[in-house]
């Protein structure tokens, strides 16, 4: 699909302009692959360590609940809506599960409440966007406050230690898959990211989603049930938030109300890094995966290299900058060439 | 801007034209757009410029207005050849352009708008408003037409809109003003005002550039005709003596075999059945049926209603009281995708922003209606996709590069095909088609309408809402007529015609149904 010739003449400008923009779209996230391999490639060579299955089984697991949070959030972005609560909820999963487990629950009975606790968050949000008809930027930003709030009405100050050693065994750097450098969690990641590309980009709801972000008027007279699926993608998110709270409590060993504090920040700059479009209807979830692996890869060597970790939210923000100004850098280069091109007599 | 003059300038022309184009060339890519077109406006003439979608219209207002630079000949205004570098330059030369749909600041007043940038000043900086109002009074007033300049943009019809963007132009001393496609979404009486508008425009002086689809327009409105076909100059000559069809004849370049081609259809079941739908604000009480095989049209003023009742009908828009059947099956309100299921289809008004996603491709929006069919094991089949955009693509005879391509990159006209591809798909028991052929080219209409009686013989019922009165006559086997949101006349076949339609659109001359 890449291979947009210059064959098709376009008839005006506005022609040319979308068909650009899409053949950019497309090639960015391929970009992003390339990028990610380079950087990979580079790290092998410059940074001791970098390619041992220790650094590696780590590197990945480090920023999984973030991996995990891309998913639901390119279905979001592409449907041109976005989740700003999840960090916040993934805080107050650890919370709560701490907060049971402090009240003596079993960590079996914990989970499913912790999982219900997710999915009401995310219906509170998708309910407030739906039918209450606010921008999904507002209500989440708002949501962002309220759920870290409650993990701190839930835990206060203190963390809470003492998991179960099985669970926690499977959530840690050092459990691998056998024959893998890849941990459990990670394994778990890869499988739901096989299955969220099958929902984009396989599916009818895939197609409405793209159908909903581009347009969202023409998708509610093609008779998709719009705002019944927004509220699908902000439950779903909810659950996978609250899951990562899970997941994070263990990997750490410990629930604190302030776990995974800032996280939207690096789930929203793997996305749009991975070539989602933040004005929705366009992007692959191989591009978010990739962007994610690229943030993942990019903070493990400057940990390795002994960079200090304001540095590294420096880079994730500049990274972030970059990718949501560099294809329309390009694009509007490329229209400028092309209208130059097109008025000078040949 | 004016460039000193390399060639010795033309002699000059009997009435001085004031802008011409002499031999322009224009390509975009591969694409020749424009191919050695000449056009010569003079002051105080309107002059109409036809052509079908694709013709290069566009192109030649959009070299008249600075956004293009000709690639060959030249752009002469008062007889010296000039080169614009840009829409301001043009404005600067005083040359104006009015779009179909206006763009104005919704939340500004008129005054501000026609002034936005360069608002007259008091002391420290401070704007002068009341030299803006009584600036824009004064052009109201030149016009003749009563908009109040403080009342705000937001909530003019956009009738009103093209008055204060004309009045924008003239607050330019525009000297030449290209009207595109200004009554596309005009009623009868809104035409008539703007046309009063361009004829005292026409009086003081002005050179008008007139273009739209409607041939009555053009013959009631201007003194000369440029037509265009394929990018080149067919003719450009008095529309006094010239007919209808001789016009036709030169923007198709054929005869038009029947612009209305309706079939006489058996008329059967009752396929779709309104009882008493009310929706507060919009419509009330409307009760009428469509049988199979029928085509009824839904004739009114804009504003009368009907498109809320085609929405209403279809469930985007939730009806307060009343009933839609669909083949006997009763529509849950406020869900189109119950009305789907039940048999409806709806093709909307607006085809870029409710008919088709046009960042989409050409199979994924004929796909879209169909994502349930197109499925296997919970997957959607790319090849089933590709074969049923592939086979509408074929039967509307669409004119496409890939079906992979963007929609929004076919001409209006073939956009307006896809959306009934897209429905047609669905196999329909019925389909409710808002304003079918607006802004499409001659030769297209024809195919839509050919398509629509096509398709209505086969047992589709059809309910057609129209603003075209030749189309409403031309098409319909039953004309209903809606006016201030109610049912008021329901004429045959036989007895309908432009005057008996508009009599009872407008409520004059009492009820023209028995």
């Amino acid at each position: 699909m890449g291979t947009e010739s210059e064959t098709r003449g376009a008839a005006d400008a506005a022609r040319t302009r979308g068909s650009l923009v899409r053949g950019l779209a497309l090639r960015w996230d391929t970009a992003v692959g390339v990028l990610l391999v380079a950087v990979f490639a580079i790290g092998l060579g410059s940074t001791d360590g970098f390619g041992s299955a220790d650094n590696l089984a780590f590197a990945f697991d480090d920023i999984v609940e973030v991996a995990v949070l891309a998913l639901p959030m390119t279905l979001l972005v592409v449907a041109g809506q976005v989740d700003l609560s999840v960090a916040s909820m993934l805080g107050l999963g650890s919370a709560l599960t701490g907060a049971l487990w402090n009240a003596g629950w079993a960590f079996e009975a914990i989970v499913p409440v912790v999982l219900l606790a997710g999915a009401a968050g995310g219906l509170l949000n998708g309910w407030l966007v739906t039918r209450v008809g606010l921008p999904s930027l507002a209500v989440t930003i708002g949501t962002l406050a309220l759920y870290r709030g409650l993990a701190s009405v839930a835990l206060g100050s203190d963390a809470v230690t003492g998991f179960p050693q099985k669970y926690a065994d499977w959530a840690v750097d050092t459990t691998t898959v056998p024959g893998t450098f890849l941990t459990y969690p990670v394994l778990l990641f890869a499988v739901l990211a096989v299955l969220t590309a099958i929902v984009l980009h396989a599916t009818g709801l895939g197609r409405a989603l793209f159908a909903i972000g581009a347009q969202e008027e023409a998708a509610y007279f093609a008779g998709i049930r719009v705002k019944r699926i927004k509220l699908l993608l902000f439950v779903v998110t909810g659950l996978f938030a609250s899951f990562t709270g899970v997941l994070f409590t263990l990997r750490y060993g410990s629930a604190r109300a302030d776990n995974g504090l800032g996280f939207e920040m690096l789930v929203i700059a793997s996305v749009l890094l991975g070539g989602i479009d933040f004005d929705g209807g366009k992007g692959t979830l191989f591009g978010a995966v990739a962007g994610v692996l690229l943030i993942g890869v990019l903070k493990n060597l400057l940990t390795l290299n002994d960079i200090a970790n304001e540095v590294q939210v420096i880079v994730t923000g500049l990274l972030l900058v970059a990718s949501v100004l560099t294809p329309r850098v390009i694009a509007a280069f490329v229209e400028r060439r092309h209208r130059r091109a097109a008025d000078s007599p040949s | 801007m004016n460039q000193p003059a390399e060639d010795p300038p033309p002699a000059p022309a009997p009435a001085a034209p004031v802008l011409a184009l002499r031999n322009v060339s224009k390509s975009f890519g591969a694409v020749r757009a424009l191919h050695e077109v000449s056009l010569t406006l003079r002051p105080g003439e309107v002059h109409a410029l036809a052509g079908e979608n694709g013709a290069g219209k566009s192109t030649l207002i959009k070299t008249l207005a600075g956004v293009h630079r000709p690639d060959g000949g030249q752009l002469l205004l008062d007889g010296a050849p000039v080169a614009f570098h840009g829409p301001a330059d043009a404005r600067d030369a005083g040359i104006a352009v009015i779009y179909q749909e206006p763009a104005l600041f919704p939340d500004l007043s008129i005054a501000e708008n026609i002034f936005m940038g360069r608002q007259p000043r008091r002391r420290l900086g401070r704007i002068d408003h009341r030299a803006v109002r009584g600036a824009t009074a004064a052009l109201m007033r030149r016009l003749g037409v009563g908009l109040t300049p403080d009342r705000p943009a937001r909530g003019l019809s956009i009738a009103d809109q093209q008055i204060v963007e004309i009045a924008k132009a003239l607050s330019f001393d525009a000297r030449v003003l290209i009207m595109d496609e200004p009554t596309a979404a005009l009623t009868g009486a809104e035409t008539a005002r703007l046309f009063s508008v361009v004829r005292t425009l026409r009086d003081e002086g002005a050179a008008v550039l007139f273009i739209s689809h409607r041939l009555d327009e053009i013959f009631e409105l201007c003194g000369r005709v440029t037509t265009l076909r394929d990018g080149r100059l067919i003719a450009s000559e008095p529309l006094a003596g010239l007919t209808a069809d001789a016009l036709v004849r030169r923007m198709v370049g054929r005869d038009l075999d029947d612009l209305y081609p309706k079939q006489d259809a058996t008329v059967g079941e009752v396929a779709l059945s309104v009882r008493r739908l009310t929706r507060e604000g919009a419509f009330r009480d409307v009760s009428f049926e469509v049988r199979r095989g029928e085509i009824v049209a839904l004739a009114g003023l804009v504003g009368a209603g009907r498109t809320e009742v085609a929405q209403a009908v279809f469930g985007v828009d939730r009806a307060d009281a009343g009933e839609v059947r669909v083949d006997g099956t009763v529509l849950r309100p406020g869900s189109p995708t119950a009305a789907m299921a039940a048999g409806l289809a709806l093709v909307p008004e607006d085809r870029r922003q409710r008919g088709l996603v046009m960042e989409m491709s050409i199979e994924r929006n004929i796909g879209l209606t169909g994502l349930g069919e197109l499925r296997r094991h919970g997957l959607v089949r790319r090849a089933l996709e590709r074969d049923r955009a592939a086979d509408w693509a074929l039967r509307l005879r669409l004119t496409y590069h890939r079906l992979a391509d963007a929609v929004g990159v076919l001409s209006g006209g073939n956009q307006q095909k896809v959306v009934l591809a897209k429905w047609l798909a669905t196999g329909p028991s019925v389909l409710v088609v808002d304003e079918p052929t607006r802004g499409i080219d001659v030769g297209t209409k024809a195919e839509v309408h050919r398509l629509l009686s096509a398709s209505a013989a086969d047992g589709l019922a059809v309910l057609m809402i129209s603003s075209d009165l030749p189309e409403v006559i031309g098409m319909a086997d039953r004309v209903l007529v809606m006016r201030e949101g109610r049912l008021v006349a329901e004429l045959p076949r036989g007895s309908a015609t432009e005057e008996t339609v508009l009599a009872a659109a407008a409520g004059v001359g009492g009820r023209a149904a028995p």
